[in-house]
């Protein structure tokens, strides 16, 4: 068809009513800004808050719970296998926390090409001795370098220098919330007492903040060594494995796999904190509602203006059709308007948008639980760019539906007999 | 064959709102190439019907319409307007020109959408209408910065982009004076005598009409007279 024809005579009955056709386009502009400020802002806000639980928690974690028996010698007899057997008050015997063994699952976890990386991990009940009274608590006793390497364990250190616990003998990194209680300083020396009753010196070298008060209130960080010399355990004692993986979807399948395989306790992060995922994805549908809305209103914006310009246009429309121009290229006419006004308007709205972000990228954001974060945190994700312009695309073409449909179905006698 | 540009056989148009009424009864008649007639009868006896229907714009009708002696009965929308845009050339009372586009954008249009010529062509040919009219020098002014006679000129010269077969008119002087009306009359005179251009138009000037070279009287949606003006 002659395309440019009908690209001709939609822009002259465009400009010919410009101060509308503008109104209707800045309304594309606003819902397109808004929806893509909007969604990158809550999934900035979203990204950020599975941050503090995605890096810091590993996709599956091993270890030993201690739990009674399942099977209990009385159902293994095939005796009584026809019976009912009740027994109460079951309880676990005597076992230690350790994974047994944890060398050549390591090295079993080292060969798995799933695996991203592994961090082993002690954790250890203890008191801080302040004065005549203990505080209960936590120490971690971590593979310093995995570590950070897979938790990004430095960004959470806020004061003092991670590596020093690695490198100084006998040292801890206390919560921040542990170190105020205890009025600890850098390079002070606090006193823990271990569940056991053994007693052992600490050097603090720097504080943890995590983000979550109640965590900072009781965990400290100690180096796998330090750990086990305050446990009295040998080097190879250790109670978790983190494991990170490369697709963290894989997470629950290789869980149980684990689980099986080692013959201990695996835990995924979507077990694990099935609640950020509701609470994540429950933010980013109500984004997509206010988008959606805003440039469904921006719709109806471009919906009225075009039947305004019909209504004003008939005698134009009745002297097209007389003169050859088919009712397909009536109606090509208005939808050419409508998805000019939808594609000016929406370009202009991913720019602004854009902008918006970089804008609200700069406003500072500062609150004690994110060391981290200096900003408010902005998605720049391609993807609600791509999503903005379809929709802005399929709005105006359903808006200009309608009224294109009427345009091209005029039938000029009656406009001319009307005369 | 022969050279009917037009044919109307059997041509019945009825009219169910606000009642049933016949408003064409079996019109039948025939335009030969070159023909300059014109249409007369009183307001209300059906010409404008009439005229909407051998147009092709009104398909609610029955009998048959031959253009060129290609029937019209039963063709699609798309190629009615076809045939309009390359067959029929219309002027109407009023003169329905865009004012987005500038006089020679107007005469331009129909040529445009058949893309016969390249837009150049027909931009040199609608100048070349425009200067038949003696109107080129108006060539880049808005319609509406036109006097009602100059307006109408564009809207023939419009008509004329096309070459079309046939020109249609209905009652192209109605809005005009006597001044316009007379140069709007040489013009379509000289376009039949020197050019060779068929033309029906329906009038209500019986002075227009008696210096035509045919004229088809109608009362009550029939034809009560036909005849050739002898020179
Ligand atoms: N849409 C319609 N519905 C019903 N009747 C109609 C309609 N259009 C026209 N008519 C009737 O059809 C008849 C013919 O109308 P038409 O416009 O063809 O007359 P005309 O000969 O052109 O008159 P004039 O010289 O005044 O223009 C009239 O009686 C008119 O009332
Ligand atoms: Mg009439």
């Amino acid at each position: 068809m002659n395309f440019k024809l009908i690209i001709d005579v939609s822009v002259s009955l465009l400009l010919a009513r410009w101060k509308q056709t503008l109104v209707a386009a800045i309304g594309v502009t606003f819902s397109i800004t808004m929806f893509i400020a909007l969604l990158g802002f809550m999934s900035g806000l979203n990204d950020l808050l599975d941050g503090l639980v995605v890096n810091r928690t590993p996709h599956v974690r091993l270890y030993n719970e201690i739990e009674p028996t399942k099977d209990q010698p009385i159902s293994l007899s095939r005796k009584y296998s026809k019976d009912y057997n009740f027994i109460s008050s079951v309880k676990p015997k005597n076992e230690r926390l350790e994974i047994y063994n944890n060398g050549a699952i390591m090295n079993a976890l080292k060969k798995d090409d799933r695996v991203l990386g592994f961090a082993p991990k002690i954790t250890a009940q203890v008191f801080y001795n302040v004065g005549a009274i203990d505080l209960t608590g936590v120490i971690n006793g971590v593979d310093v370098e995995a570590e950070n390497k897979l938790f990004f364990f430095k960004d959470y250190v806020t004061t003092g220098n991670y590596i020093d616990l690695k490198n100084i003998p006998n040292s801890i990194i206390l919560g921040k919330g542990a170190a105020q209680k205890m009025m600890a300083n850098l390079g002070d020396v606090i006193q823990v007492t271990t569940t056991k009753g053994e007693r052992m010196q600490l050097k603090v070298v720097g504080y943890f903040e995590s983000g979550l008060q109640d965590i900072d209130k009781v965990q400290s960080y100690a180096s796998i060594g330090t750990a086990q010399k305050l446990l009295g355990e040998s080097n190879s004692y250790i109670t978790d494995i983190q494991i990170k993986l490369k697709d963290i979807l894989m997470a629950p399948s290789v869980a149980k796999e684990y689980a099986h395989l080692f013959d201990l306790e695996a835990v995924d992060i979507q077990t694990a904190n099935s609640q950020f995922e509701t609470g994540s994805s429950v933010r980013t549908l109500i984004s997509y509602a206010v988008g959606i809305t805003l440039l469904i209103v921006a719709g109806f914006g471009i919906y009225n203006i075009l039947n305004m310009m019909i209504y004003e246009k008939m005698d134009s429309i009745a002297i097209l059709k007389a003169t050859g121009f088919s009712g397909a290229d009536v109606n090509r006419i208005f939808i050419t308007i409508a998805l000019t006004i939808g594609v000016f308007g929406g370009l202009l709205g991913l720019i602004f948008g854009f902008g918006l972000s970089a804008l609200i990228d700069q406003i500072p954001f500062n609150t004690a639980a994110l060391p981290t974060i200096k900003t408010y945190p902005i998605n720049y994700n391609p993807k609600f760019y791509m999503i903005g312009s379809i929709f802005s695309i399929v709005t105006t073409y359903l808006a200009g539906y309608f009224p294109s449909r009427k345009a091209s179905k005029i039938d000029p006698v009656i406009i001319i007999r009307g005369k | 064959m022969n050279n009917k540009i037009l044919e109307s056989i059997q041509v019945s148009k009825f009219f169910h709102d606000p009642v049933d009424i016949q408003v064409l009864k079996d019109i039948n008649f025939s335009l030969e190439k070159g023909e300059f007639v014109s249409v007369i009868g009183k307001s209300g006896c059906g010409k404008s019907t009439l005229l909407y229907i051998l147009s092709t714009m009104d398909t609610d009708y029955t009998g048959n319409v031959l253009i060129d002696g290609i029937a019209m009965r039963g063709k699609k929308e798309a190629d009615l307007a076809k045939i309009r845009n390359q067959k029929i050339g219309f002027v109407f009372q009023f003169h329905y020109l865009l004012n987005e586009f500038s006089v020679l954008k107007n005469v331009m249009l129909p040529g445009l959408k058949w893309g016969n010529y390249s837009e150049k062509e027909v931009e040199h040919r609608a100048y070349e209408k425009l200067k038949i009219l003696g109107i080129e020098n108006e060539a880049f002014k808005k319609p509406n910065q036109l006097s009602g006679g100059q307006k109408q000129r564009v809207a023939i010269a419009r008509a004329l982009i096309n070459d079309p077969l046939i020109i249609m008119g209905d009652e192209p002087t109605g809005n005009l004076d006597k001044k316009n009306s007379e140069i709007v009359f040489e013009i379509f005179k000289e376009l039949a005598e020197e050019f060779n251009q068929t033309l029906l138009i329906v009038t209500h000037d019986n002075e227009f009409a008696e210096r035509t070279h045919r004229i088809i009287e109608m009362q009550d949606g029939m034809i009560i007279k036909d005849q050739k003006i002898k020179k």
